[in-house]
């Protein structure tokens, strides 16, 4: 009898790409429904605008580089992309905002550096900073949280889809009457200014440990990244190396007990933190690759986010933390290479030398 | 004495893969019959070829010799059952993926009557542990475990090293294959006597035998053979069942904590590592006189009807003893010698079986492979490689071909066990790359060393031309020199000595 040859292994691979982008979708489920709880419908048209931009970035571009539509349109890469740009979005923001930072994302950050595995930026903050720095007045334009204060106006989805479509609120609305300071702005103000951290907290925005509303997005998004840990998807070393980044200097400043910072608490559940941890900076392209080098990459998103959020000039720090980390992943990479079985043991005696 | 224990050391990563034994364990051992023919290739071992000791149309007896060992790595051949020498020609083997090579063809008489022995056999006692090598040199024992390197090379080389631990290799780690298993859950007897006889040969006091926790029946069998055996010198090990832990490295490291250096052997911290078929093996024919003429088959696989062991002759076609185990199902697609990680597949089941056929493995028909999609450094194969690679960064390098980084990430350090491609998201076949990135590397470095060679050839040719130069040179300013100190009437007596008469003088001249 006569057989067809291949190479060894001979066993099928359990996993792909794409099942790995589905679960990560999968468990963004749990904070979408706290966002779109705490902050309206503007989420979902968002995430409508952003989907649609994305694919056809996606299509646009794998025309013109002449690859495949399927395989790369089917493995999801471009709507995981898309989810994180509506979660780092504000609740209510004109399409062309959002339309802007997926193209950008998409076109420049992805495929211009050669598309799904060799982008060296995440594509979800470029496209997130440019918007940040192309529409700065609608990028910081945050509605009140449902429960934030007493008078917080709450947009019908109608009012919402006209908005999102034309950038114009219902004649008896003006920007004043729904947009709020986030917690992240009235801390960072409130410090600046020679308040003490237990002054600023009892504002109405302010919840039990963060941001109104911010906390329990934050609580939902650590529920889906807790899944994607159990399930393997993502690795632990990143997630801890955010959360520590972030606790660590902020804990340390927060018990010399003066007063003058915030409690790691607040860092914690405010502002795209929680995201960062178990979504954004779990990226695998633009992450650092080795174990340690993970450890260390995740640490200092972590730390460039309090310090971007402590002395910086913008409220939240997580977009700029993670591009300024992904600069650093190839020297990350080369430096943390893991010992190599049957390899001498580097030798560190030099140093007391 | 009693035998020091180890903590077991960690491997890193590894895989615990579904085994995939039972259906092949659920039978005892079949003994398979006597084909019509034999094909024993001469090369069935890493080394030199065997050299051919036997006409065409010779009668031969089973044991008989029919190729001797050619130079200081090689291995002979037996004759695995009695008959005559029909072809000494090309045939497909196993080894070249069903492609040809030089086989001795026996066609049986099926009386399989056995060679006189010259010689009761010597307890192996009564041996220097010298001639016991040289004795397991001749019995033609290479290692079982699909390596197939010459077995008393392999011991003479460690009885040059500081040795500490003898450990019998009973962790049958890949998938599918269960002849180990049978062969201890059998036989469990002739392995021990086969490692008291490498312990004699190596002058050890204390031995492991390493069994996977997935294999209670050899555990058992093996733990009843050693209370029958009383022998304290012998410590059965337990290790827990993680892919590729039987890889010879990676069992050291298991057992004893220690890493064999990167292009070392585990000689090079203490270890010999012997797989338990090759000690049965080698009592056979220390004890019994019987030279590795058989060997124990796994035939497996969703494309095989009745997946069972088999004892057979080495040489027997494996289209002779697909029906032992109940032929072909109808979803039988490919064939691979070996297990689904590492074996190699054949393109016909001609080939006959050899001294590393431990499995005979028949699967339907893959899932038509995805295409390949860019890898997105999940890290997965990472986690996975025991060698502590990283095999995205590898994978970058091989495209790139850069050679420097590829050995700074230790591409030649890479065991090909196969781990990294099954955990890919992407299905990168990330071994076959780098196969054949290591197949590149060592082009370049063989073309550099060419290229050294011409250079080397160059300059010394020139050498050696400016030196005939210089001492042309030399001669004829020496010549020169002495015409002149003669003087001319020397120069004439020359001139006419050679004939030369039509050259005159000049009339410059003095005389």
């Amino acid at each position: 009898m006569e057989f067809e040859r291949r190479d060894a292994p001979f066993v099928t691979p359990s996993t792909d790409v794409a099942s790995i982008m589905r679960q990560v979708l999968y468990a963004l489920i749990p904070a979408a429904i706290a966002y779109v709880w705490y902050f309206g419908s503007g989420f979902v048209f968002n995430l409508i605008v952003a989907a649609i931009f994305c694919a056809a970035g996606e299509a646009t571009m794998l025309h013109l580089r002449g690859k495949a539509f399927e395989p790369a349109l089917a493995d999801y890469s471009a709507m995981v992309t898309a989810a994180l740009l509506a979660f780092a979005m504000p609740a209510l923001t004109p399409w062309w905002v959002t339309a802007t930072a997926a193209l950008f994302g998409i076109v420049v950050a992805k495929h211009l550096y050669g598309g799904l595995g060799f982008n060296i930026f995440n594509p979800a903050m470029a496209g997130y900073v440019v918007a940040l720095v192309a529409f700065p007045l609608h990028m910081n334009l945050w509605t009140a949280p449902r429960m934030g204060d007493i008078d917080y106006q709450f947009l019908t989805i109608y009012e919402t889809a006209r908005y999102t479509l034309t950038g114009s609120l219902p004649d008896y609305l003006s920007f004043d009457a729904i947009s709020r300071a986030t917690p992240l702005d009235i801390v960072k103000a409130g410090l600046n200014s020679m308040h003490t951290f237990d002054e600023l907290s009892i504002y109405p925005m302010m919840g039990d440990f963060g941001g109104r509303g911010w906390e329990w997005i934050g609580n939902f998004t650590a529920i889906g990244g807790a899944w994607l840990l159990l399930r393997k998807i993502i690795r632990w070393q990143i997630p801890f190396g955010v959360l520590m980044g972030l606790l660590v200097p902020s804990g340390l400043l927060y018990f010399l007990g003066t007063g003058v910072h915030a409690s790691p608490g607040f860092y914690l559940f405010s502002g795209g933190t929680i995201l960062c941890a178990f979504f954004i900076a779990t990226d695998p392209v633009s992450a650092a690759t080795s174990p340690k080098g993970r450890l260390i990459y995740g640490f200092g998103i972590g730390f460039l986010i309090y310090a971007i959020r402590r002395w910086g000039s913008y409220a939240d720090g997580v977009a700029f933390a993670v591009l300024l980390m992904n600069m650093a992943t190839p020297a990350i990479d080369y430096l943390t290479r893991p010992h190599i079985v049957g390899h001498p043991k580097k030798i560190r005696s030099t140093k007391h030398d | 004495m009693t035998a020091p224990t180890y903590d077991l050391g960690k491997l890193h990563g590894g895989l615990r893969l579904p085994g995939e034994k039972a259906a092949s364990t659920a039978r005892d051992i079949l003994e398979a019959p006597v084909p019509e023919q034999l094909i024993l290739p001469i090369t069935q071992h890493v080394g030199a070829a065997a050299q051919p000791v036997v006409g065409i149309g010779e009668r031969l007896l089973k044991g008989q010799l029919i190729a001797e060992a050619d130079g200081p790595l090689s291995a002979p051949v037996h004759a695995p059952s009695s008959g005559k020498v029909v072809a000494i020609e090309l045939w497909p083997v196993s080894r070249r993926h069903g492609e040809k090579a030089p086989c001795i063809i026996i066609e049986c008489d099926g009386e399989d009557r056995a060679i006189e022995l010259a010689e009761t056999p010597e307890p192996y006692t009564s041996l220097q542990p010298d001639a016991l090598l040289q004795k397991i040199l001749q019995g033609g024992i290479v290692g079982l475990g699909g390596a197939v390197f010459p077995t008393a090379q392999k011991l003479m080389q460690a009885t040059t090293a500081p040795l500490t631990h003898l450990l019998l290799n009973g962790v049958e780690c890949e998938p599918f294959i269960s002849c180990d298993d049978m062969l201890m859950r059998e036989h469990a007897m002739e392995m021990l006597g086969g490692t008291r006889i490498l312990m004699h040969a190596l002058g050890l006091e204390h031995s492991y035998v390493v069994v996977e926790s997935d294999k209670p029946e050899a555990l058992h069998s093996i733990g009843e053979a050693m209370a029958d055996l009383n022998d304290p010198r012998i410590t059965l090990k337990q290790v827990p069942t993680i892919y590729p832990s039987g890889g010879e490295d990676q069992l050291v490291q298991l057992v004893t904590n220690r890493e064999v250096p990167s292009g070392g052997l585990p000689t090079d911290v203490g270890c010999v590592v012997q797989n338990v078929a090759t000690a049965a093996a080698i009592h056979r024919w220390i004890a019994n006189n019987e030279p590795l003429i058989s060997r124990v088959v796994t035939i497996t696989g969703d494309g095989i009807a009745q997946p069972v062991n088999i004892r057979a002759r080495i040489g027997t076609p494996i289209s002779d003893v697909i029906g032992l185990a109940g032929g072909y199902t109808e979803r039988a697609n490919r064939m691979v010698i070996g297990g689904p990680m590492t074996g190699k597949s054949v393109s016909t089941d001609q080939v006959p079986i050899v001294k590393a056929t431990n499995c005979i493995l028949v699967l339907s028909k893959l899932m038509p492979l995805a295409e390949e999609k860019p890898c997105i450094r999940c890290g997965e194969c990472a986690a996975v490689c025991p060698i502590q690679l990283l095999p995205q960064q590898l994978f970058w390098h091989a495209c790139a071909d850069n050679e420097k980084q590829l050995r700074a990430h230790g591409l030649t350090d890479c065991i090909e066990c196969g781990c990294c491609d099954l955990v890919c998201p992407s299905y990168i076949p990330l071994t076959e790359d780098f196969r054949r990135a290591k197949a590149r590397m060592q082009e370049l470095a063989d073309e550099k060393a060419r290229a050294e060679r011409a250079r080397l050839r160059f300059e010394s040719r020139n050498e050696r031309m400016e030196l005939e130069q210089t001492r042309r040179e030399e001669e004829l300013a020496a010549q020169k020199e002495a015409a002149l100190i003669a003087g001319p009437g020397a120069i004439r007596d020359i001139l006419e000595r050679t004939g030369k008469k039509d050259r005159q003088p000049s009339n410059g001249d003095p005389e």
